[in-house]
């Protein structure tokens, strides 16, 4: 909590106002608003897979799975059982960070492909369990969910997960968390409970999926199965990668590239998915860190430059 | 529930089984040779699925259709690994899989955009006609013919990877890149000679399963292909007879469930709760030996 921090916080108050009073003043029609929309809860997703993925190394890719769990409680506690949003988007993201757990117990067993894998089959049975759920609506999902989520509750919704997680890597616990993705064994060694720290990463990171989820759940009118598929964990993945995993404004940046990216191609449908895995596969080839991996980007803001957090580390 | 109700079930899932072995094989192949869950192999086998369904309303057999989907997608399998994964040989994991996720998103795309969303019927090249072995157990020509092609194939592959000198080289470098490439073998080539062969038992497989359940479209590969990989995870990813046993158990297994009245929708989410299982159990599946990792 020194002085950068809440200039930060200051500077995005700042940008939140600017943006609010566009809004009011219509100067941004509903497109805007929708892509702001996506884009926020795109960055929440990103940044939150990138705590288990690029910082404590454990390679998930179900994280659609715990944005299921998310979008489907909350609606059912707003839609089904009438309950206020703020009540419903506190459970959605409680039940989700449940799962986190449910699912990071077992799975710490497993590393690299395996856990991919492992994580892969639990996302496709959140989605399985939602299709056969008739409570939920089966294959046809939850339909006339309110519309509640706006620029205030995506803004802040932002600001809270970055900043958790920012402070979580950046404190002892987030440490011991490199040092488990660095490497495992010797992090052990040194006395800190992988386990621990693994599950950690699985509940926050899950957590903030399921705020993400009942955002876009709230915004949308209606949840369907089909859009919580392994592509979408794919998808968030490849925000995370592109952006460089370990590096939280690299992921922003990613993010922010790619749902542009992604809005500004929705003309052509078909070619813009093409783009994408092309986007990928050459990323991977020419730049396999990401456009900024490990790359602390605050430095360039800094007096000489030089950072003493300037990321030396190696991905995993 | 009687016996014979039991065997028609059990012959059922063989035949779908016996699909996914075939898929499987390409899986636990790549990843034998350079430990790459290779995600593109399920949209290899849509490749394989389309070239069928094109040689077929050209009017050719099935025989013939098998061949060349089975060149077409070697080498796509080929020009995968060159392009794609090559470059990366020396790059971390994780980095060569999510290639291997683009790989697979750019076919599946690529075949949207060539070849339209829309699923298409694949033409007749085989007459169905229905035996009956027993009381009432049947089983269909279609079966047949998946038996068939997969025993054949299994057999030359056996061939293939004990009896030729590109088989023994393909058993050193899974066995030891670095040795294997002391010892003069061409590591690239072999590669390469894997993909290949992996990519055209799944150009196979796309064929007999685009006959089986008569339509084709370009996201058809997805679900095969990640119960193809849960099959080599069952028998133990790496081993070739494991992706075999893995294959054909999934198969019966699943079709099992399928048949329990009131829970055939849960078909798909049986394989990923076998996965799991295995996972946390025996994560080196049915077959796979403990590696000890030192330090």
């Amino acid at each position: 909590m020194n002085k950068r921090f809440f200039i930060g916080i200051a500077i995005s108050l700042v940008f939140y106002g600017v943006v609010q009073a566009l809004i009011s003043g219509e100067i941004l029609n509903d497109f805007y608003i929708d892509t702001l929309v996506m884009l926020g809860v795109n960055i929440i997703l990103a940044v939150s897979l990138n705590l288990i993925n690029g910082f404590t190394g454990q390679f998930s890719i179900g994280h659609a799975g715990f944005m299921s769990i998310g979008a489907y409680v909350s609606a059912i506690m707003t839609t089904n059982l009438g309950y206020s949003f703020p009540l419903g988007l506190l459970c959605g993201c409680l039940a989700a960070a449940v799962a986190g757990l449910i699912i990071g117990f077992p799975t710490l067993r497993l590393k690299g492909d395996y856990l991919a894998i492992a994580t892969l089959g639990f996302g496709e049975i959140i989605r399985i369990v939602w299709l056969n759920n008739d409570y939920v609506g089966g294959a046809a999902g939850l339909n006339g969910i309110e519309r509640v989520t706006n620029w205030s509750w995506i803004f802040f919704g932002v600001l809270v997960a970055v900043v958790v997680i920012q402070n979580i890597v950046k404190s002892t616990h987030g440490r011991a968390m490199i040092s488990v993705r660095e490497n495992e064994i010797a992090a052990e060694a040194m006395g800190i409970n992988v386990t621990k720290y693994k599950v950690i990463a699985f509940v926050v990171g899950a957590f903030f999926a399921g705020m993400a989820g009942a955002f876009s759940a709230h915004y949308f009118y209606g949840i369907a199965p089909t859009s919580y598929n392994f592509m979408k964990s794919f998808e968030i993945l490849v925000f995370v990668v592109l952006g460089g995993l370990g590096s939280t404004a690299g992921t922003i940046i990613g993010t922010i590239l790619l749902t542009l990216l992604f809005t500004y191609l929705q003309d052509i449908p078909e070619w813009r998915m093409v783009i994408y895995s092309m986007i990928l596969i050459l990323t991977m080839i020419f730049r396999p860190k990401g456009l900024l991996g490990n790359v602390d980007v605050t430095k360039f803001f800094k007096k000489g430059g030089a950072s003493k957090n300037g990321g030396t580390t190696t991905t995993p | 529930m009687t016996f014979d109700y039991i065997v028609q079930q059990l012959i059922n899932g063989i035949s779908i089984g016996s699909i996914y072995a075939l898929i499987a094989l390409g899986y636990t192949m790549v990843y034998g040779i350079i430990k790459l869950i290779n995600f593109a192999h399920g949209d290899v086998f849509f490749v394989g699925a389309y070239t069928g369904y094109f040689t077929a309303k050209a009017g050719l057999g099935l025989i013939l259709s098998l061949i060349i989907a089975m060149a077409v997608c070697a080498l796509l399998g080929v020009i995968i690994e060159r392009l794609a994964y090559r470059p990366l040989r020396n790059a971390a994991r994780i980095v060569i899989l999510i290639t291997a996720i683009g790989v697979s998103f750019l076919l599946e795309n690529l075949g949207i955009v060539t070849l339209g969303a829309q699923a298409q019927g694949f033409p007749d090249i085989v007459n169905k006609s229905t035996y009956t072995l027993w009381g009432d157990v049947t089983i269909d020509s279609i079966q047949l013919i998946v038996l068939v092609v997969t025993v054949v194939l299994m057999a030359v592959l056996q061939y293939v990877v004990h009896r030729t000198k590109i088989g023994k080289a393909m058993r050193a470098v899974s066995f030891d890149m670095e040795a294997a490439r002391l010892m003069g073998i061409n590591v690239d080539t072999t590669i390469s000679a894997t993909f290949a062969i992996g990519s055209a038992l799944a150009g196979a497989a796309g064929v007999v399963f685009a006959i089986m359940y008569p339509s084709v479209d370009p996201l058809m590969g997805v679900i095969p292909g990640l119960k193809a990989f849960v099959a080599a995870v069952l028998g133990g990813i790496g081993i070739i007879p494991g992706a075999l046993v893995g294959g054909l158990l999934l198969g019966v297994v699943e079709t099992g469930v399928q048949s329990i009245p009131g829970m055939s929708l849960w078909r798909d989410g049986v394989a990923f709760a076998i996965l799991i299982l295995i996972l946390i159990f025996k994560p080196t599946g049915l077959f796979g030996k403990n590696v000890r990792e030192k330090v």
